[in-house]
């Protein structure tokens, strides 16, 4: 199989270029894209990538695959593969360090934008807070993402504004303490996001539910940011 | 050589995860000067791959739930070498901990009157083995170490510690009072060299399932800080206890959490019988690891296993219902239908036992500071070092750890070193100076590896060291090829030695990283062999065909590998904890 | 929260509901001009007049020009800020940016202004 890699090693190259490898996959078996890589990089050592649980869980791998972005360790060749050849490029929209290695500070930065932690201005009781099943279900589809920025580097707002618009990644994690019983500073959080790129940048462009190797929705999450500050603000 | 950039803090934390970040934390919130050092973004760190939960009695499945009858389940599944004084602590401080962790917003699953919710895990029982089985798990879903993980992150950015992620340590850097001063790492991201300096350092390093072939976890779980600290001439404890948990995915590794059988799965072989009832009439599925997974290695080496090969047996789910398993185990789902092609709604998980987690490593003492041995045989502190979580022998779990007592043992500790860390600095713990050799000595297996020019490839010899374990070092063990995996080892070492970096580019160079952590897997993975072999005979994990029995009249007592002369010493087991008698100890049945 | 100063509103919401406000007068007044155009056969000077000489239509005419010019105004607004950065223009992008901003507001007064003024004075 050919596979067509983007390699940039900024102490040798002058500029970044796509270069092709050839890989014998094995008869009767669906590799996934990280197993291919981890089979180049035994016969180029110089190949640089993250991976680190090579089951989808800590969201190193995040790579575009023939135009697609996901996750390299839970994505099966056959799925992205193009008449037999497999094209990878780092996430777009951040720079390059490496061949696969984007700078994801931008990214974090935006993350951590949203407060990203529980706040709550009671004295914690003894024992835990008590939380009702019914209001735990609020937060599943938002607490399991895993800050690939698969979604983010997918959309095009994101790309035209990484420092001003917080990203998908961003608002369903905003989203997440929104939506939890226990935090009290819905009030502040809301009031932080009312500028006219923070949440509002969002086009529905809906790449970032088209990507999302968890199968989560932002762009759900940033509708009801969206419904949150028309009720506090009307 | 040139000399280094330097940084300097109070405390600097080695590794990212779950027992790091606690460590940090309270470092943090305590206004100590503090960093934490990881080669991996936290949130990468494999604390993020564990699953069914956070075993500790909060009383909420069973109000009349006790920490001593969780203590008593440590005791026995640690097959009675885990310290008892670091057991009791873990087991009493655990509640404050868990409770802890929910006050910082961990989305733990609930129960209808709101309270956390528990499943039952393996080797958990009542009233000290004579109530039943218990349900003491506190879960979120079965993405509780995911949850976990990312909560501690949200806390120590709300605290604001000082994080060099994507750092990658080194070596440590010891004085010549033989005190740890700091440790030398690369900034990934531009290959600079850095001299970290602290009045502590912690090691938060985790595991080193690479060692083996067939393992469930992270490509980067590789023994740096086992490596580290054997380098630094320091002992390491227990290293021959492995455990393989029963159910990993055949073929692909990938973990199944013990929640499963939890939630009323069960293995089976391939005529359909539920085994492990005639291996563990009470406890069944759920006994201990190490017990169920040597009787799935014995219904497979009995040819009752499933598929052509007859290489794995079944965990089977679909009994339970798809509402309770969208509920309770989405991710298995998940995982069961990427890696082994299987919808657990509908059909069973192939499974094996798989390496899965080191219990040794190095000593401690309960507030998280390293242990060395004098030259006789009394325990010395290591100033200015500490351990927490996989890394560490506290030891809470002996030769067999219990499901759902890892991520405790990470909070518990973690916690625990930072107050203690906390205290000593404001005591007036002073900042140690390295003097030129110290760093230089430090430093020498980076020059070495940058120096090589021809030698056997980085991915090869890796490949063979953990074709080395798996064969010789797996679920059972006998003398013969115990013995010819050392020679095996030995012969690999020196291969090592000379092997070849080809890539010495300076910018994120993954190659020099794999060739660093190559010798950590094989510093590991020797002191792995070597004590297996000193041990004759079987205690939980460790279980050898030529000594099937446990002596407890000259084996109830700690390993100790010696990295200066390759020798394995003993050290005594704690049998005082301090609000109670002590568990004695008694023949394992489940 | 990021800093504007050239947003119509400084709010994101403001300019957010003022859109699909303003797009929603749009979308009425293009249904009822649709409307008009053909219950009516035989369209020409006396009864144009009349139609947009009415008082209520005169007002809902004004509303739907100053709709237009909101609604203008946010859409080139986040269209010039979108594709005018300093990623594709460097040190000049601030400056582009603030001579588009002032083309695009003369241009929405001067069709804002001359509606109103039509509209004003089709009636007397």
């Amino acid at each position: 199989m050919q596979v067509s890699i983007y390699r940039y090693n900024p102490d040798v190259d002058e500029a970044p270029q796509m270069r092709d490898m050839a890989l014998e996959l094995p008869k009767g078996r669906d590799l996934m894209v990280l197993d291919v890589l981890e089979r180049l990089k035994e016969q180029d050592p110089s190949l640089s990538y993250r991976r680190s649980c090579r089951e989808g869980v800590c969201g190193s791998d995040g790579v575009n695959m023939n135009g697609k972005n996901g996750l390299a360790c839970i994505t099966p060749v056959s799925a992205v593969a193009k008449r037999g050849k497999l094209v990878l490029r780092p996430l777009p929209g951040l720079p390059v360090i490496r061949d696969l290695v984007v700078d994801m500070d931008q990214f974090f930065a935006q993350f951590e934008k949203v407060r990203p932690y529980l706040i709550n201005d009671k004295p914690p009781p003894a024992g835990e807070r008590l939380q009702s099943p019914e209001e735990r279900a609020k937060l599943d589809g938002l607490y399991e993402c895993i800050l690939c920025a698969c979604c983010s580097t997918a959309c095009p707002s994101f790309w035209w504004n990484p420092d001003k618009f917080i990203g998908p990644a961003g608002l369903l994690q905003a989203y997440r303490f929104l939506a939890d019983s226990r935090d009290t500073a819905t009030a502040e959080r809301l009031g932080e996001l009312d500028d006219p790129y923070s949440v509002f940048r969002c086009r529905g462009i809906m790449n970032c539910v088209n990507v999302c190797p968890k199968g989560l929705n932002p762009s759900r999450a940033i509708g009801k940011i969206r419904g949150l500050l028309v009720r506090q603000g009307v | 050589m040139p000399s280094l950039r330097k940084m300097e803090f109070d405390g600097v934390i080695v590794g990212g995860g779950g027992a790091g970040m606690r460590a940090s934390l309270q470092l943090a919130q305590s206004g100590l000067k503090t960093a934490v050092i990881s080669k991996v973004f936290p949130t990468r760190s494999h604390t993020v791959s564990a699953q069914g939960g956070i075993t500790c009695a909060i009383g909420s499945e069973d109000p009349d739930d006790d920490w001593r009858w969780h203590m008593y389940d440590t005791v026995k599944g640690s097959d009675y070498i885990g310290d008892q004084d670091a057991i009791e602590y873990m087991c009493k401080e655990g509640p404050q901990a868990v409770f802890e962790l929910e006050h910082m917003g961990l989305p733990f699953s609930r129960t209808e009157s709101g309270r956390i919710y528990q499943r039952p895990f393996g080797g958990q029982s009542k009233n000290f083995g004579k109530g039943g089985q218990a349900a003491r798990t506190c879960a979120a879903a079965d993405r509780t170490g995911h949850a976990l993980l990312h909560t501690l992150y949200q806390a120590n950015v709300k605290s604001g510690a000082v994080f060099l992620n994507e750092w990658f340590a080194v070596d440590l850097v010891k004085n010549q009072d033989g005190a740890v001063v700091g440790v030398i790492a690369i900034e990934i991201e531009t290959g600079d060299v850095v001299h970290v300096a602290a009045k502590a350092v912690v090691f938060a390093t985790g595991g080193a399932g690479r060692i083996y072939a067939s393992t469930t976890n992270a490509l980067m779980n590789t023994g740096d800080g086992v490596g580290m600290a054997l380098r630094a001439g320091l002992p390491v404890q227990d290293i021959e206890m492995w455990q393989f948990h029963p159910t990993g995915i055949a073929g692909a590794g990938v973990l199944v959490t013990e929640g499963c059988r939890g939630e009323g799965g069960y293995l089976i072989n391939k005529d359909g019988e539920r085994f492990m009832e005639r291996y563990a009439p009470t406890a069944k599925d759920l006994a201990g690891r190490d017990v169920v997974a040597r009787s799935m290695v014995i219904e497979i080496l009995e040819g009752r296993g499933c598929g052509e090969q007859g290489d794995h047996v079944q965990l089977k789910l679909d009994h339970l219902g798809e509402d309770v398993l969208n509920s309770r185990l989405p991710g298995i789902l998940e995982l069961a239908r990427t890696f082994a092609h299987a919808d657990p709604v509908r059909e069973p998980i192939p499974v094996v036992p798989t390496c899965h987690y080191m219990m040794g490593g190095v000593p401690t003492q309960a507030s998280g500071q390293a242990l060395t041995q004098d030259e006789a045989g009394n325990d010395r502190l290591v100033e200015g070092f500490y351990a927490v979580g996989e890394v560490a022998c506290v030891s809470v779990h002996g030769a067999n750890r219990l499901g759902g007592n890892s991520l405790l043992d990470l909070v518990v500790f973690g916690r625990a070193a930072g107050l203690h860390i906390e205290q000593a600095v404001r005591q007036g713990a002073v900042r140690r100076e390295a003097s030129e050799s110290d760093l230089e000595a430090a430093r020498a297996r980076l020059e070495r590896w940058n120096a090589s020019t021809s030698g056997d490839s980085v991915a090869a010899l890796k490949k063979e060291l953990q074709g080395v374990m798996q064969a010789s070092f797996g679920v059972f063990r006998t003398e013969i090829p115990m013995r010819k995996g050392i020679d095996q080892l030995k012969e690999l070492g020196e291969r090592i030695e000379r092997a070849h970096l080809p890539d010495k580019s300076a910018v994120f160079n993954t190659a020099r990283l794999e060739a660093l952590e190559l010798d950590n897997l094989f510093a590991v993975a020797y002191a792995t062999a070597v004590a297996a072999e000193a041990r004759r005979e079987s205690r939980g994990a460790h279980a050898r065909e030529d000594c099937r029995e446990r002596d407890d009249d000259n084996w109830l007592c700690h390993s100790l590998y010696f990295p200066a002369d390759q020798q394995v010493g003993k050290r005594a087991v704690n049998f005082q904890p301090s609000t109670m008698p002590a568990f004695e100890p008694q023949e394992r049945k489940y | 929260m990021v800093t504007q100063a050239t947003s119509l509103s400084r709010s994101g919401l403001s300019d957010f509901l003022i859109q699909r406000l303003s797009a929603v007068v749009l979308t009425l007044y293009a249904l009822c001009l649709l409307g008009f155009f053909l219950v009516n056969h035989s369209i020409d000077h006396g009864s144009l007049t009349a139609f947009f000489g009415a008082p209520s239509m005169q007002a809902f005419s004004i509303l739907a020009v100053l709709s237009t010019a909101a609604h203008g105004w946010i859409g080139l607004w986040t269209v010039g800020t979108d594709y005018l950065r300093p990623h594709y223009f460097g040190a000049w992008a601030s400056a582009l940016r603030m001579v588009y901003q002032a083309v695009c507001g003369l241009v929405l007064f001067v069709y804002a202004w001359w509606g109103i003024r039509l509209f004003w004075l089709v009636g007397s």
